[in-house]
């Protein structure tokens, strides 16, 4: 929220009360539910108090904590790729004219697509049979790439893919926060006789820092609840090479219906983005 | 003295040069990355135009024969068609009604000062981040029990979880740009509140209610897991019809495809209108 003064009034509530309500109906009514799940053992009607012990199970769950890790791990790369390429495509873009308008539609359009569709394009893509990508990537390059049985390929499918579906949000943020610099501060530059990578430094770079911390707040948060993408391309496959926590808890709650642990996952889940946003949210309001 | 008037001779063409070639540099770069990007879309839309027959046969880099048949089997046959008409239900349900309630709370955020406002406001922000698998537990339950299982409207509410807070964030960035002595004038004119709001006000803000809009009908387009739980036929969306189509044995690659270009009609179709805007909105209304 923007620092200026604002009068102390608490019917300030009244405006926000539908909000309130609504939020409620859709996320506190399911969390206390999901609370309820997560301290009993139910079978059909026979409900018996387990107190902790799903938390435990699925704190100390093999699979569950590989896929912890393995989320961790995607994140980061995600992370290292998505926002040097989205800062050199923001400074890429041109800054005027028609070029300027088809580029931001360009950049904005693997945005709009569905993230099932996105995985089905993907999919097709690159399938070494019917796929342009794997076509080129088997037969012209020669290069063995099967994304369905090698679990590196699978891997990296899903980086590339996820780069092409998000980078240009972190080109786009990019590109707005480019676009609020004064022209004065490039001709004061130009006179000092500043260079490229100077000007990037010591007057772009500080006054991207806003936008940069949303940027990788949005990249981190979606790419450690990636689900849609993944699953369709291999569901979670080939073996779990690329079962992120989204697949993972959806496979336990959905597939098996396991109540007591899905619910106990989905809680630490939610608690875990919770501290992660909460640090964030301080880095943004020490910001402004 | 012939030494100072030839170092600057000599120099000048230098940078000038240098910065020709950075500039041809860029736009051959970010031309490469327009290619890379435009390509798995290209090869969607050129496998849709195509008959099964021809995908699955020899490697061609461009359609031979192109056919509209795989979009007319999308056009007339029901299952396919009434996806598309449900998705655009629930997401134009979902895009009134975040409005609706979020106008008014941006205004509050953005005009007042009042107890646990800050909370509130993170609070609504750890909802967007929240993973939708969360919740997938106990939404089917929920929704089932009263009663909106596998209707428009069971999504609609659905997505207001990610979409009430983003039209917030989004509205209450654009309100604070309007300075609050418009509101003390027409309070002295004498304009009731509601008079004020929708006469005065929201034409101020109309581009932040543009972006918001068109930012909550995108998200509840794209989204599936939802969207997929909350329904089951009578308002299944088009992408779960997609999913169901991939997962069965024998792969209809031409008509598949032609529903995934068809996806993108609608973001494609509105966003050149918010192209101006449409960083403000991603940034959560915080360029």
């Amino acid at each position: 929220m923007s620092a200026q003064l604002k009068p102390r009034d608490n019917r300030g509530w009244l405006f926000v009360l539908p909000v309130v309500c609504t939020i409620a109906f859709t996320a506190i009514v399911p969390l206390l539910m999901v609370v309820n799940f997560s301290v009993q053992d139910i079978f059909g009607i026979n409900r018996v108090w387990v107190g902790a012990e799903w938390f435990i199970d699925v704190l100390q769950d093999r699979s569950i904590r590989d896929s912890f890790w393995r989320n961790i791990a995607f994140s980061v790369q995600v992370l290292a790729v998505q926002i040097p390429l989205g800062i050199l495509l923001g400074l890429g873009m041109p800054k005027k004219g028609v070029m300027a308008s088809v580029s931001l539609v360009l950049m904005a359009l693997p945005l709009l697509i569905p993230h099932n569709v996105v995985g089905t394009i993907w999919q097709i893509f690159g399938r070494g049979d019917i796929g342009l990508g794997g076509h080129v990537l088997n037969e012209t390059l020669g290069i063995t790439y099967n994304y369905a049985q090698d679990g590196l390929d699978a891997w990296l499918t899903v980086l590339v893919m996820d780069t092409w579906h998000w980078a240009p949000l972190v080109a786009l943020l990019v590109y707005a926060g480019l676009q609020s610099i004064p022209d004065d501060y490039y001709k004061a530059a130009a006179i000092d006789g500043a260079r490229r990578f100077a000007v990037f430094r010591y007057i772009e770079l500080p006054r991207l820092q806003a936008v940069l911390t949303i940027a990788l707040l949005l990249r981190f948060m979606d790419s450690f609840m990636i689900y849609t993408e993944p699953f369709v391309l291999t569901g979670g496959g080939p073996g779990t090479t690329t079962n992120f926590l989204s697949i993972s808890l959806s496979k336990i709650a959905v597939g098996q219906f396991d109540l007591g642990r899905g619910a106990a996952f989905s809680l630490l889940y939610f608690f875990l983005i919770q501290v992660f946003c909460f640090v964030f949210f301080q880095l943004m309001k020490r910001r402004q | 003295m012939t030494a100072p008037t030839a170092i600057p001779a000599r120099r000048l063409p230098a940078p000038a040069m240098k910065t020709r070639a950075a500039r041809a540099g860029r736009r051959a770069g970010m031309t490469l990355y327009f290619i890379l990007l435009l390509l798995p879309l290209y090869w969607m839309i050129a496998m849709s135009l195509q008959s099964n027959a021809d995908i699955v046969g020899t490697f061609h880099w461009f359609p031979e024969e192109l056919t509209l048949e795989n979009y007319r089997t999308i056009l007339t046959d029901r299952t396919w068609y009434s996806g598309y008409l449900n998705s655009l239900q629930y997401t134009t349900i979902n895009t009134a009604l975040s409005l609706l309630v979020a106008l008014p709370a941006a205004y509050g955020f953005s005009r007042y000062s009042f107890v646990g406002d800050n909370h509130l406001f993170f609070w609504l922000l750890t909802n967007r981040m929240a993973p939708p698998a969360v919740f997938l537990l106990p939404m089917f339950q929920l929704y089932q029990n009263v009663g909106l299982f596998d209707t428009p409207w069971a999504v609609a509410l659905a997505h207001t979880l990610f979409n009430v807070p983003l039209a917030v964030w989004i509205l209450e960035g654009f309100m604070s740009g309007v300075p609050r002595s418009i509101d003390e004038t027409a309070a002295i004119d004498g304009f009731s509140f509601p008079r004020f709001f929708i006469r005065i006000f929201l034409p101020l803000i109309k581009s932040g209610v543009g972006v918001a809009a068109f930012f909550c009908f995108m998200f509840s387009w794209v989204e599936l897991l939802f969207a997929r739980t909350l329904t089951s036929v009578n308002a299944k969306p088009i992408a779960a019809t997609m999913t169901r189509t991939v997962s069965a044995a024998g792969m209809d690659w031409g008509v598949l495809t032609a529903a995934g270009s068809l996806t993108l009609v609608p973001g494609a179709l509105v966003i050149w209108f918010v192209r101006r805007h449409i960083a403000r909105g991603f940034a959560l209304g915080r360029v």
